[in-house]
């Protein structure tokens, strides 16, 4: 049997506020357990909650940036259980009235060897806060509780059931990932859990319009783990099914050592939260006033900024989609062009997709961190193009730059120059190096006589390395067919 | 000195006729002595030494008319420096590292903090009797409840422990003890006083407010309590006002709606008597008495019962034994723990009413009771609205009987809730309500038991109540009269 595999996806993002959602104490990672923490987030005795506004304006922020509905009045409820790191006994979130309604994200997914469009449809994105942590190691039998945590603001993003592979579902991410990122409303810090999915998993036969059972895996906090989290446990219910056995709904953890995903409790367990609107919170109002205000100061998203690239440099769909995936890559590459010259677009774009981005990729670092600015690249891209140096050569002079971590602005010529790196353009140099090369190989010009055009190539890769790379190549060519008449 | 009104150790301590230090130790002294048990905990090193500040700001004439005024909060309300229980085993002997904002604005007017007083188990209760620090006595009959949950508040100003307290009203709690001990309280309109600091009960019906003996001294304290408060999202934004402004106006022409709701089966007839021969007394001051209708009246009971414990179930979440208050000693896991702290820590009436709003929020019974009891609500609220286009302000009774025996009603829960009739439905709208004594009734003791009249104002009306109340007690004597035992 076919199967198709449905994938819905709940992201939680840390907001990038400078205090927590209700109260007014700092959100700092890594601090001393409890020194975060506010009377408020300790849930004492005559504490209030107060809604912090940037919060608001951010999720106000997402929610225009994804063409979604600000709700104009939004509900805080209580969602009620116990646990020793939620200090009130109830997480306060939003339930039935959230505050971001639909909209959408579009992203480009490779599939079967191609590039294709994707648009996963939004449900819904809440004001919530974070609990804090429970540390079982180091207490010898009893567990730490650390609030620093508590009270932080996560937008909760879900979409609908619209993914229909782990490669989709990655992509959703990443796209997700780099908006948030690229709105500033979340540092997308994965590592530090500001940016986590749960996934919502099922499968059915192809053709079937009903869905399967599905099982959410929680708390994925990379990529990988959301990729690798979803493929086991596609296979895992696709086994199931049909070794005649029926998918429980469930909750389930994914284990990244044995890469598997176990139960951690079934809908029966299920928790009965309680939801019932917060009474020490009134509505979120939001006036248009401040949505409009909002608008007004958001910056060029990147749908646009895609459209535009197109548009006004000529580059392809696909180079415009690749150099707006993070506001770092688009601004570093209007740069380039800025002071390359409009007719440096493509080039400029082919850079940065090339050599900028494994030389990134291998570093591990951000492309703010590069150690060539965007106008020691401008000045090697003007070498290419007025003849100074070959392509070839300018990779060579590239990799110097990145090591060279120089902040001179003419470090391109400077190494261009002391390498000797320059190509050699001057007809007499090449015509000597011409020369002594069909008098060392006599054989490979013989055959170019009878006929071998494959010989002609190799005469061109013996001139090409006697002049170490910097022979001009198109002026060799020509030079070489003139000698061989 | 201690049967003084505020307003008169006010009029004292600015000619120099006592000072705040003298007024503080002859406070302490009365409670040191006093059998009411009306204190749930005292410092009087620190109550001293908030007195000699008082003093001091009195000798550099930077004073306001509550400046060196004793005065007691409710044990519903944290401090510093004075623990912070709610009446509960669960927080004996807690330390709040703040200060309620309520306490916070009574300190800035340099009032000498006396204690805390004793009240219900986290403000549930009509009688006092449901504290972890024992029952309360009414200082008119030492065998009688003084009403509650504020019944450490009543019978510390009624007894001559306090010239002024504090009170929290979630359902008639600053009201009824107000009646059953002969005072004056107030509970103003939702969103008046901060609620910050103040341990929640039902966080959409608390509310803060003053008691004393009479409506000058309300106001007075109503003027340094009141305001809005940004670390409470419920309280309102409004420009701060006088509410003594209207306390001379002439009430004239005022038009009092009595609500037939409030004179039907039920109602004693001793307090009856006492509350018609207030609105006698109005007449004679020149207001028209106007019958009305409040029909979802007998409403306001299941609705409250319902609300009120869904609130509280969620807001006594945090009493979990895990940062502070009670913990059980022995426990085998952490559900245990849970368990048996809870079990330990709250007292029967709170068990009762965490399990009723556990059970009304639960999922397939929260649109038949909480939804439905907030459909209600708003109804309730519309009946007021379509009251006060025939009227000015609403009186009838505050309780339906005089105070009754302690130990008489506390296996009897219902009979205790059927005692709040006629102030829950002002808490669900959210309206300010007082009371006023009126009179004396003989409940079945033949003894003699305070009877208190209720006076209910549209939204933010407390100076035009406190104008009616204080006309009232103008022309009569009832707020003069003390009690014996203290």
């Amino acid at each position: 049997m076919q199967w198709e595999v449905v994938i819905g996806l709940e992201t939680h993002a840390q907001l990038t506020t400078q205090s927590k959602i209700f109260s007014g104490a700092p959100i700092a990672f890594g601090a001393e357990p409890n020194t975060q923490a506010c009377p408020v987030d300790l849930a004492l005795p005559g504490v209030l909650p107060v809604l912090n506004k940037g919060a608001v304006e951010r999720a106000i922020q997402f929610g225009l940036a994804i063409g979604a509905r600000i709700a104009p009045m939004s509900v805080f409820a209580r969602k009620n259980y116990f646990y020793p790191d939620l200090p009130k006994g109830y997480q306060i979130s939003q339930f039935e009235i959230p505050v971001v309604q639909g909209g959408t994200i579009s992203f480009a997914v490779e599939k079967d060897g191609k590039t294709e469009m994707k648009t996963v449809h939004l449900t819904r994105a809440h004001l919530e806060e974070d609990a804090g942590k429970s540390l079982h190691e180091d207490y010898h039998g009893m567990t730490g509780i650390d609030l620093n945590r508590a009270g932080t603001p996560l937008l909760e993003i879900v979409t609908e059931p619209d993914m229909r592979s782990a490669t989709e579902a990655v992509a959703y991410a990443k796209a997700l990932h780099a908006l948030v990122v690229w709105l500033g409303v979340c540092d997308g810090n994965m590592q530090e859990g500001s940016f986590r999915c749960d996934a919502n998993v099922s499968v059915r036969p192809v053709g079937q319009k009903e869905f399967g059972t599905r099982c959410e895996i929680k708390n994925l906090n990379s990529f990988r783990f959301l990729e690798e989290a979803i493929n086991y446990e596609v296979r895992r219910q696709i086994e199931l099914i049909e070794e005649g056995g029926t998918v429980v709904q469930e909750t389930r953890l994914y284990d990244p050592d044995k890469k598997e995903t176990r139960s951690m409790r079934s809908k029966e367990d299920a928790m009965d939260y309680r939801y019932f609107p917060d009474p020490d919170l009134p509505p979120l109002v939001i006036a248009q006033a401040w949505i409009d205000r909002v608008k007004t100061s958001l910056p060029e998203l990147p749908g646009a900024m895609r459209e535009r690239f197109v548009k006004d440099y000529g580059l392809p769909e696909y180079d415009a989609m690749v150099l707006t995936q993070s506001k770092g890559m688009a601004a570093y590459f209007e740069a380039v062009v800025a002071a390359a010259g409009r007719e440096q677009a493509k080039p400029a774009a082919n850079w940065m997709m090339g050599d900028v981005a494994s030389t990134l990729n291998r570093e591990g670092i951000e492309i703010g961190e590069s150690p060539v600015s965007a106008e020691q690249l401008s000045l090697l891209l003007k070498r290419i193009a007025d003849g100074t140096i070959s392509n070839k050569i300018a990779k060579e002079v590239f990799a110097a730059m990145w090591e060279a971590k120089s902040s001179s602005a003419a470090l391109a010529d400077e190494l261009i120059e002391s390498k000797g790196l320059k190509q050699i353009s001057d007809t007499g140099a090449l015509e000597k190096i011409i020369d002594d090369v069909l008098a060392a190989n006599a054989k490979s010009v013989e055959e170019y006589k009878s006929g071998k055009e494959k010989a002609f190539n190799a005469l061109i890769g013996q001139a090409m390395k006697a002049s170490k790379g910097k022979a001009n190549p198109a002026q060799l060519t020509d030079l070489l067919k003139q000698k061989l008449g | 000195m201690h049967t003084h009104t505020l307003t008169e150790l006010s009029a004292q301590l600015k000619n120099k006729q006592v000072s705040a230090t003298e007024l503080a130790q002859l406070y302490l002294h009365r409670i040191a002595a006093s059998t009411l048990n009306a204190f749930t905990g005292m410092n009087p090193e620190l109550t001293l030494e908030q007195a000699k500040d008082a003093d001091a700001r009195i000798a550099r004439g930077d004073v306001t008319p509550l400046t060196g005024i004793p005065l007691a909060h409710k044990d519903i309300f944290v401090t510093r420096g004075w623990p912070s229980t709610a009446g509960s085993k669960m927080l004996a002997g807690y330390n709040s590292p703040f200060d309620a904002t309520v306490v916070e604005q009574f300190r800035k007017v340099g009032m000498v903090t006396l204690g805390k007083l004793n009240c219900d188990e986290f403000a549930m209760g009509s009688a006092n009797e449901n504290s972890f620090f024992g029952a309360v006595k009414n200082p008119w009959d030492t065998g009688a409840v003084p009403g509650g949950s504020s019944g450490g508040s009543a019978a510390a100003v009624a007894g001559g422990l306090t010239p002024a307290a504090t009170g929290t009203d979630t359902g008639g709690s600053i009201r009824q003890p107000a009646a059953l001990c002969g005072i004056t309280g107030i509970k103003p309109t939702y969103g008046r006083v901060s609620r910050y600091g103040m341990i929640a009960f039902a966080s959409s019906l608390d509310q803060g407010g003053p008691m004393a003996w009479t409506a000058e001294d309300c106001a007075l304290l109503l003027n340094a309590m009141a305001g809005f408060d940004a670390r409470d999202s419920t309280s309102i934004e409004r420009e701060p006002e006088d509410f003594t402004r209207h306390l001379t106006d002439d009430i004239k022409g005022l038009k009092i709606g009595v609500p037939k709701e409030y004179f039907g089966e039920g109602l004693a007839s001793d307090v009856e008597q006492a509350v018609r021969n207030a609105l006698k007394a109005y007449e004679k001051l020149g207001a028209t008495l106007i019958d009305i209708s409040l029909p979802k009246t007998s409403l306001s009971i299941p609705v409250y019962y319902v609300i009120a414990p869904a609130e509280a179930s969620s807001n006594l979440s945090r009493f979990d034994g895990v940062r502070y208050g009670h913990r059980a000693t022995d426990y085998a896991d952490l559900a245990d723990m849970y368990r048996k702290t809870r079990s330990e820590g709250f007292g029967d009436e709170v068990k009762r009413r965490i399990l009723v709003g556990t059970y009304v929020l639960s999922h397939g019974y929260y649109d038949a009771y909480y939804l439905q009891a907030q459909k209600i609500r708003r109804l309730i609220a519309q009946d007021f609205q379509q009251a006060f286009a025939r009227c000015d302000v609403i009186m009838g009774p505050v309780a339906p009987t005089v105070a009754w025996d302690l130990g008489s009603k506390v296996n009897d829960p219902v009979a205790n809730y059927l005692a709040d009739i006629y102030t829950l439905s002002t808490s669900l709208a959210g309206l300010p309500g007082m009371s006023i004594p009126v009179g004396f009734g003989q409940g079945d003791k033949n003894s003699k038991r305070p009877v208190g009249l209720q006076l209910i104002g549209n939204y933010f009306s407390e100076a035009k109540l406190l104008n009616i109340a204080y006309q009232f007690q103008q022309a009569t004597d009832w707020h003069t009269r003390r009690p014996h035992a203290s």
